[in-house]
């Protein structure tokens, strides 16, 4: 048996406590597609970024487990030292010198040079290119991958679809690969551009090239992988050969949980049909979390459960809906029109948002906590006013509020007058709700609130939802953690790419979930 | 007690005591020259009152996140215009004062619009472009004080008859209004008290405004627009109020300076009125993202006091003008010193 390109064996890393990997193994033999799958947060990124030596694994206290590259044991600590041990990576945003030609690109700074009288004189660095033999390679690189185009085209304005390709380009040129990891090259490719693509990554693999494949469509696993494994958690559930899966069986193995029915909190309210907010053909441009045309009904007194994958809009519907983002389309809320792009008039129809961006959006820093409480509703609502034409603020009631929202919603604090910057993550995200809940309002945006917060502010952060939801607040709650929303949402609704895929009950089987996320129809999934 | 002495350690910051404890040592040393102290104090109570309004005026656009008002000219230009007419008609004491205040300012909220237009499509970059608008604004009107139909003889070039003089003397109008107005002398000090006066309104009347819903917008706006955006507040709105507030005021503050200087100074008279009021408000330990008002008083006392004093005391020790350069050092120091740290307020 032949010695495998990458074996990684009983990886683990913690970062600041947290532990994002659990004694991961991982083989790759020569000549092979690996497809590692999982959900966002599962380990795949930190997995690549300690098999490339990434700075942010060193600066953490590196890792534990061992590394080998042709059975030869090795630990990179930076990913100069990977990229000379034969491993090339494609990443997900595109590292190409827009103003440089294609053959530019696929030689930098791995340029081809000859000597001259200068260079002879002040050292290498003056050598003159050799475009000739740098045409060549890239030529034979784009040929390897059936790329037609001109190598002597500028990057500037190619195709998307086309950047990928010169990517791979440079990453097949070096002599020495031996193992090429793409990360979710697809998501920005069309289906024609997608198909064209896996066409090559099998031409490469039969090529000797072993390529290491992250992606989320769980088809392409299926259409071109050799062996697959599955993260979840930071950990390993399942490795195998592609045929012993189905799809079924990895989107069920990815998002599984053991989901604790007994914690499911148990509510006095049953939400009525009563259609409170109607969204129709609503398109929101949020940069990474676009949203193409979405239909969706939010029935009053309900939770109402917004999940999906990272990168797939999700987000981008309570940022649409209250104005941060540009967006198009029809919004009625209580029957009446809700003008788009207007926050103000979001607020005064009585929505509220908490932000997924906590630190960026959610709050001011460097202000206080009485003011970060009460900042929306005073400038919104004209609260927390003295009466007067001169509408000085309220100290007195402002530092009230606030310590009763301090009391009651358990923010550890030295006082109201603290600055948020002081506060630990799920203490401000506290000061968020809080906000949102001085607000009053009728209905509640609340995106990934629990995300980078500790368990015991998690579990208050869920609960706090549920109470003003319980006063009668309609809630729309948007998380990546699968396992939050079926604790405390009525309906769950997928978004994928840009569209409703479907609603699905909070106590539907894993796997419903797992490929409505992966972009199959709610039919697909019904007939499995 | 140790715990208070700490906080009040904290509220002033380190650098604001070293540079009182060197002002002290400056009087200490003057103490032992035949320099009066008591005249010393005088002159800079004088220079507080005259720089103040000028260092406050830097709060309302720090605060509304456009950072030092480098651009301070555009509102002096409105103050001797102001100036300029009330003097061309001959009005003398608290009519002149008023009557220029009353021009400078709907002047100055003119200006502030515009300059605030300008600064408002180059985010980011506001105290740069400042700088150039203030220094092109004061060139361009090198043309109009040249051109202006001001007919009074005292204040046109005697020969020739046409354009307005370099410096002009306020003695026979307003000069020294506010300066004299109840003012008294004690233990050898003189008191301006109608200076003081003026300058605590005004502060008063700055500081209210930081307390008002329109205040609490313009600093959210300042301190995370992203935050205001998702609040329903317009940034636009919000830094243009700061920027026209810090024209104003600046306006205010050129006619209060003339009159306590006694001249009207044109051409290139205004060039460099930021760069004091900047260092001042540094002084005062505000930074290029917040600033309070607190921070504008206390930069103006020890910034203006320290000039005051040093001056005449350095000349005594040492032959020849080093106080002058000395001074340049100082503010030009301190503003390099800001603008290369962003944090500030409390870490200052």
């Amino acid at each position: 048996m032949s010695v495998p390109v990458l074996e990684m064996r009983g990886i683990s890393k913690a970062f600041f406590g947290t532990q994002v990997l659990k004694d991961v193994n991982l083989t790759v033999e020569r000549g092979q597609i690996h497809c590692l799958v999982g959900e966002n947060g599962a380990g795949k990124s930190t997995l690549m970024n300690i098999l490339f030596g990434m700075p942010v694994i060193t600066n953490t206290g590196g890792y534990e487990g061992d590394l080998f590259i042709n059975g030869e044991k090795k630990s990179f600590d930076s990913p100069r030292a990977a990229i000379e041990a034969g491993i090339g990576m494609v990443h997900q945003e595109f590292m190409l010198l827009p103003g440089f030609t294609v053959t530019e690109n696929i030689k930098l700074n791995r340029e081809l040079t000859k000597a001259n009288p200068f260079s002879a004189i002040f050292g290498e660095k003056l050598e003159t290119l050799n475009r000739a033999q740098m045409a060549k390679d890239a030529r034979t690189a784009l040929d390897r991958l059936g790329m037609t185009i001109d190598e002597w085209a500028p990057v500037a304005g190619l195709p998307v679809g086309y950047l990928q390709f010169v990517e791979i380009a440079r990453e097949i040129d070096k002599e020495n690969l031996q193992l090429l990891v793409l990360d979710e090259p697809t998501a920005v490719l069309t289906e024609s551009e997608a198909e064209q693509f896996l066409e090559v990554i099998k031409r490469l693999a039969q090529s000797g090239i072993s390529i290491l494949f992250i992606t989320h469509r769980l088809d392409e696993v299926m259409a071109v992988a050799d062996r697959i494994t599955i993260l979840k958690d930071g950990e390993l559930v399942s490795t195998g050969p592609k045929e012993e899966y189905t799809i079924s069986q990895i989107a069920e193995l990815m998002v599984g949980r053991k989901v604790d029915t007994a914690s499911r909190r148990t509510r006095t309210r049953q939400p009525s049909d009563e259609v409170v907010l109607q969204i129709r053909g609503l398109r929101v441009n949020m940069p990474g979390e676009t949203l193409r045309g979405i239909d969706l009904d939010v029935r009053k007194g309900e939770i109402l459960g917004l999940g999906g994958l990272a990168g797939h809009g999700k987000v981008g519907l309570a940022n649409g809906i209250m104005g941060l983002y540009p967006s198009q389309g029809q919004v009625l809320y209580e029957g009446r029109e809700l003008p788009l792009n207007n926050t103000q008039a979001a607020l005064k129809a009585g929505l509220a948002f908490v932000s997924e961006d906590r630190r960026g959006v959610g709050l001011v820093l460097e202000d206080t906590i009485a003011n970060n409480i009460v900042l929306t509703s005073m400038q919104s609502q004209d609260r927390f006013l003295k009466p007067g034409f001169l509408k000085l603020k309220d100290e007195k009631k402002i530092l009230e509020h606030a310590r009763e929202f301090i009391d009651k919603f358990d923010i550890r604090c030295t006082g109201p007058d603290q600055i948020v910057r002081r506060l630990s993550g799920g203490n401000q995200q506290k000061v968020c709700l809080a906000r949102a809940f001085t607000q009053q309002p009728k209905l509640l945006f609340v995106s990934e609130p629990t995300r980078g917060i500790d368990v015991g502010a998690k579990s208050r952060v869920l609960e706090l939802i549920v109470e003003l939801n319980e006063m009668g607040v309609t809630v729309v709650f948007t998380s990546s953690e699968l396992a939050e929303l079926r604790s405390i949402a009525d309906r769950i609704a997928i978004v994928y790419e840009g569209r409703l895929a479907g609603f699905l009950p909070p106590d539907a089987p894993d796997v419903a979930f797992g490929l409505l996320m992966a972009g199959k129809s709610l039919e697909e999934v019904a007939a499995r | 007690m140790k715990e208070r002495l700490t906080a009040i350690y904290h509220t002033i910051g380190l650098p604001r005591l070293i540079i009182a404890g060197f002002l002290l040592l400056l009087l200490i040393i003057a103490s032992g020259t035949e320099l009066s102290v008591a005249g010393l104090l005088s002159d800079a109570l004088v220079r507080i009152g005259q720089n103040g309004i000028y260092v406050l005026a830097m709060v309302p656009s720090i605060q509304a996140g456009v950072g030092l008002n480098f651009g301070l000219p555009v509102g002096v230009i409105c103050g001797i215009v102001g100036a300029l007419v009330a003097m061309e008609f001959n009005l003398i004491g608290f009519t002149g004062l008023l009557t220029a205040l009353l021009l400078a300012i709907p002047l100055a909220v003119g200006a502030g619009f515009l300059y605030a237009l300008l600064l408002n499509r180059v985010a980011g970059q506001e105290m740069m472009v400042g700088t150039y608008v203030g220094f092109s604004v004061v060139a361009g009107m090198c043309i109009f004080w040249l051109l202006a139909p001001f007919r009074n003889p005292a204040m046109i070039w005697p020969v020739g008859g046409v354009g307005l003089r370099t410096t002009l003397t306020l003695a026979d109008t307003f000069g020294g209004t506010l300066n004299d107005f109840l003012q008294f002398e004690i233990f050898g000090l003189t008191v301006p008290t109608g200076l003081l006066l003026f300058y605590a309104l005004i502060v008063t009347l700055v500081w209210l405004f930081f307390k008002t819903k329109a205040g609490v917008a313009l600093e959210v706006v300042g301190r995370n627009p992203r935050f205001a955006a998702a609040s329903g507040l317009s940034l636009t709105k919000y830094r243009t109020l700061g920027i026209i507030m810090s024209t104003v005021l600046a306006a205010i503050g050129y006619v209060t300076y003339a009159q306590s200087f006694g001249f009207v100074q044109l051409y290139n008279g205004p060039l460099m009125t930021a760069f004091p009021a900047v260092a001042g408000v540094l002084i005062g330990g505000a930074s290029t993202r917040e600033a309070k008002v607190s921070h504008a008083i206390l930069g103006v006392i020890l910034f203006q006091t320290l000039l005051t004093v040093a001056m005449p005391v350095t000349n005594q020790l040492i032959e020849g003008n080093i106080s002058e350069i000395a001074r340049v050092i100082v503010s030009n120091g301190m503003i390099l010193y800001a603008l290369t740290r962003a944090t500030g307020g409390e870490q200052a």
